[in-house]
């Protein structure tokens, strides 16, 4: 029997979405944060680069432009609605973060300082703006690291170690999760009247990635299993800057900073396809680039990857051929020192990973798998919605990676999304404790724990011919190499058979662990599973759009196609079935036109 | 080239004690130990237990002795330590299960601290942000970078000697608000310091500081924290 705890409202992840939504709904309501990791390890810990504002601390800024510039970097399929609520209240909500204790890095003048990132830009000149609030290249470890402190300071109850395995539903409302404690493999029923999912991302599907081990999509896979439909999953981001081989990011903040992208010949490429804000175009423009560099040969020594060059001599060359300045108008001029200074994690990866010193030498890139956009459909508020007319599912709410609200769209924007876990996880938060406020408890099923048992019953007696490590890498490979940056009709629809074919090789999967005690080898299998459901629906939704959007880069439909395809798409598991359907952008202000940088 | 794995195993469920178990397996100068760990799990035995998650060195998941000494796995190379690799749990906290400690007596020093800024006074006017100069950030910046991975506490002897030894890296988050000009609680701080747990209990051994995969000076760090209570100034 699994022991009962009950909490008004039950948060699921201790990222920096799981813990502001934990911060604000135990403001007015019983709460508890359950996370798999402590939540110090969560992957918010890792962004680097900084968080968007229009805060105005260096140079003239708005949130009308932060809102354009995301419409235009979503590929016009975000929903402009939810965009602006983002962008009006990213300056408030950075401030907030100072507030609590957050040691942004400072201007002269002891404000919040900022740098320039991908796609954000001036409206009126077109030119980079400085617009993503930052501390170093560990923004959001700081984040993440403020926002625990402040959930210890008021006292917000944390299960730490705790795997949600199984969300409740009872009449068409939450009820709960059922959860593992790992130290003890005891299941755990939580019955709550408000249930939020933060789980973060599921990067790991694919091979190359600088997502974390437990970006397996845990929340988008339990929820789809229970009818509720997932949005967008075509769009997934690739980073343009992974460290060769690795994955492991480097920040679009080096490029802020003044670095450049140069091939095998020694060329700077980026102004050929960018040429107004070149090297700091959008992701998706940055990626197809070096990919069409390597495509047509002119990859480093003919191999499939590229270099990043933050050296102070060529920065400062370019810069001038830019007529780059500073905020006060005068030169632009990068030290050895500065690098250091402003990029210490940068150059202690390459140096550990690469034995590369890039302040002297240049650093071996790829594209890297790196940004969930699509997930868990919600409206600004958090609530989740489960059809195409936005249906709010009651006591349900997704915020951060794992949902799609949908703010990024086609292609999200640097710095947007440590604003969206910020922003929405708040609001989630709050919705949900509203809501506990008048709602009541469901009735617990009896054996609510009863499917999560049979589900490891399952993976305990398969045959067990069949070895996680290698089904794992079989779908990683074939999803980074067919539903990568290009993508086509035949590849998508091997990579969909691969996974579907994977699937069912996964019921004879061995595991040999029959402890309870930090059994990982059965949770990883778990995962795998969610890994498997969730790669599925990506192949389906990208195989289905037929167009080029964003992210979505299609070979044999290479324009983007409004008539056809300014829609959102939602995927449905109904009776073992995919059904897919779609629900309309909401567009108000900025009507889609071509996208150039 | 052929590494040959020598790994501290414990199950509570079977084992009465631990003992170690020797794996050969192929493997790349370049690899982590992490990628190590991993093929292991993955191809020779499942059942080997270990936490990790960001696998760059920024999440403090999978601090563990490698040949002896602290490190991260995931930030440590097999061209580092050589092809004859010795795997054990940390030493001072109690072993769960293989590499997998118990963390809580850790996660419960560092509360100790008051590890979040205090400042009762009212915040500036304008509904901005408080005020720091680029001078006064920079005085705590070291300390911020801290992972939490327990990876100097563990390398401490005297807090394998006394384990209710707050520890250098509490201390580590201790310093970060001490000197944060916006932080008013560092009396409180320093004072819970100043008891017999905290920082007089540091000998200097500096085992903290070769341990620590973020580079922080947690001695010199130490000493600062000592010298303000000395002289009750936070320069
Ligand atoms: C290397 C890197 C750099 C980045 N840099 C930037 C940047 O500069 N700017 C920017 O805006 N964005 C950046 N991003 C993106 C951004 O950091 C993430 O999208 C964001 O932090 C995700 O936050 P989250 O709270 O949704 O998820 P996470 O922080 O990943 O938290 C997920 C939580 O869910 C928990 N969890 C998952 N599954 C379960 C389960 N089954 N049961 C219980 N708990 C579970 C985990 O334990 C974890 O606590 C970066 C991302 C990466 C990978
Ligand atoms: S101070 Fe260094 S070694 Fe100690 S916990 Fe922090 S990061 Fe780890
Ligand atoms: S796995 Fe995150 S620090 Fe090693």
């Amino acid at each position: 029997m699994a022991k009962v705890h009950q909490f008004d409202v039950i948060v699921v992840g201790g990222g920096g979405a799981g813990l502001m939504a934990g911060l604000y709904a135990s403001k007015t309501a019983k709460t508890a944060v359950i996370s798999k990791m402590y939540p110090t390890r969560s992957h918010t810990g890792a962004a680097q680069g900084g968080i968007a504002a229009a805060l105005g601390n260096s140079e003239g800024d708005n949130p009308a432009w932060h809102m354009y510039d995301t419409v235009k970097g979503s590929d016009y399929l975000g929903d402009q609605d939810a965009i602006e609520f983002m962008t009006n209240e990213a300056p408030q909500a950075v401030i907030e973060l100072e507030n609590m204790g957050l040691p942004f890095d400072r201007t002269p003048e002891g404000r919040i300082s900022q740098r320039p990132f991908g796609g954000h830009t001036n409206n009126e000149t077109g030119k980079p703006v400085r617009r993503a609030a930052h501390a170093a290249d560990r923004t959001g470890h700081m984040i993440l690291q403020t926002l625990y402190q402040q959930c210890l300071k008021n006292k917000v109850n944390f299960f730490d170690e705790y795997q949600v395995l199984d969300f409740i539903m009872v009449n068409g409302k939450a009820a709960g999760v059922v959860a593992v404690e790992l130290s003890t493999g005891e299941l755990h029923t939580i019955h709550a009247k408000a249930v939020i999912f933060a789980t973060g991302g599921h990067g790991r599907i694919f091979e190359v990635t600088s997502n974390a081990y437990a970006y397996t999509g845990d929340g988008a896979a339990i929820l789809f299993r229970k009818g509720i439909p997932l949005e967008d999953m075509e769009f997934f981001q690739f980073h343009p800057t992974g460290i060769y081989k690795l994955g492991i990011l480097i920040t679009e903040g080096v490029r802020g900073e003044g670095g450049v992208l140069i091939n095998g010949k020694g060329e700077r490429f980026m102004p050929k396809y960018a040429p107004s804000i070149k090297d700091l175009a959008s992701r998706d423009v940055v990626s197809r680039a070096i990919y069409t560099e390597i495509k047509e040969g002119r990859g480093v020594d003919g191999k499939n990857y590229v270099y990043l060059d933050i050296r102070p001599e060529t920065v400062n060359k370019f810069a001038a051929e830019d007529g780059r300045t500073n905020p006060d108008g005068s030169k632009f001029n990068l030290t050895a020192e500065q690098v250091l200074k402003k990029l210490p994690d940068i150059i202690d990866f390459c140096r550990v990973y690469l034995g590369v010193d890039p302040v002297t030498q240049m650093m071996p890139i790829q594209p890297t798998a790196y940004y969930t956009i699509g997930g868990i459909p919600t409206n600004k508020f958090g609530e989740v919605v489960i059809d195409d007319k936005n249906t709010v599912m009651p006591g349900l709410y997704a915020a951060g990676e794992c949902a799609c609200v949908s703010v990024h769209g086609g292609n999200r924007l640097g710095c947007n999304s440590l604003l969206d876990i910020v922003v929405f996880g708040k609001h989630a938060g709050l919705k949900a404790a509203e809501y506990a406020k008048t709602a009541e408890f469901e009735k617990l099923p009896e054996n609510a724990e009863s499917a999560v048992l049979s589900g490891f019953e399952a993976l305990r007696i398969g045959s067990g011919k069949e070895n996680v490590f290698d089904l794992s890498n079989e779908m990683k490979n074939v999803m980074f190499s067919d539903v990568g940056i290009y993508r086509n009709e035949k590849d998508m629809q091997n990579a969909l058979e691969k996974v579907r074919e994977l699937k069912k090789r996964f019921k004879d999967v061995s595991v040999t662990d029959t402890g309870k005690i930090f059994n990982t080898e059965l949770l990883n299998a778990w995962e795998l599973g969610n890994m498997l459901d969730v790669a599925e629906v990506v192949a389906l939704s990208a195989l289905n759009r037929k167009e080029s959007r964003g992210g979505h880069s299609r070979e044999d439909y290479p324009e983007r196609d409004d008539k056809n395809w300014l829609k959102h798409s939602l995927v449905w598991s109904k009776n073992g079935k995919l059904e897919i359907g779609y629900k309309p952008v909401v567009i108000t202000k900025h009507q889609p036109k071509a996208r150039v940088y | 080239m052929e590494l040959t794995v020598k790994i501290f195993r414990y199950n509570p469920e079977k084992d009465t004690r631990g003992n170690y178990v020797t794996y050969k397996i192929e493997g790349n100068a370049n690899d982590r130990i992490l990628d190590v760990l991993e093929h292991i799990k993955g191809k020779v035995d499942g059942s080997l237990a270990f936490r990790r998650s960001c696998a760059h060195g920024v999440c403090g998941s999978d601090a563990m002795r490698i040949n002896g000494r602290n490190h991260l796995a995931c930030k440590t190379l097999v061209r580092d330590v050589g092809a004859n690799i010795t795997v054990e749990p940390v030493l001072g906290l109690k072993i769960q299960k293989d590499l997998i400690v118990d963390m809580d007596p850790f996660f419960d020093n560092y509360k100790k601290m008051l590890p979040y800024l205090i400042n009762d006074s009212p915040l500036p006017a304008d509904g901005r942000e408080r005020l720091q100069s680029p001078e006064d950030r920079a005085r705590f910046d070291e300390s911020t970078k801290c992972i939490l991975c327990a990876a100097c506490t563990t390398s401490c002897p005297s807090y394998w000697a006394n384990g209710e030894y707050y520890g250098p890296a509490a201390i580590v988050t201790a310093h970060r608000f001490i000197f944060d000009s916006r932080d008013e609680g560092a009396a409180e701080r320093l004072h819970i310091l100043s008891e017999t747990d905290g920082t007089v209990r540091c000998h200097t051994a500096y085992n903290c500081t070769e341990a620590c995969p973020r580079d922080i000076k947690i001695t010199k760090a130490i000493g600062e924290v000592k010298m303000a209570m000395v002289t009750g100034k936070l320069d």
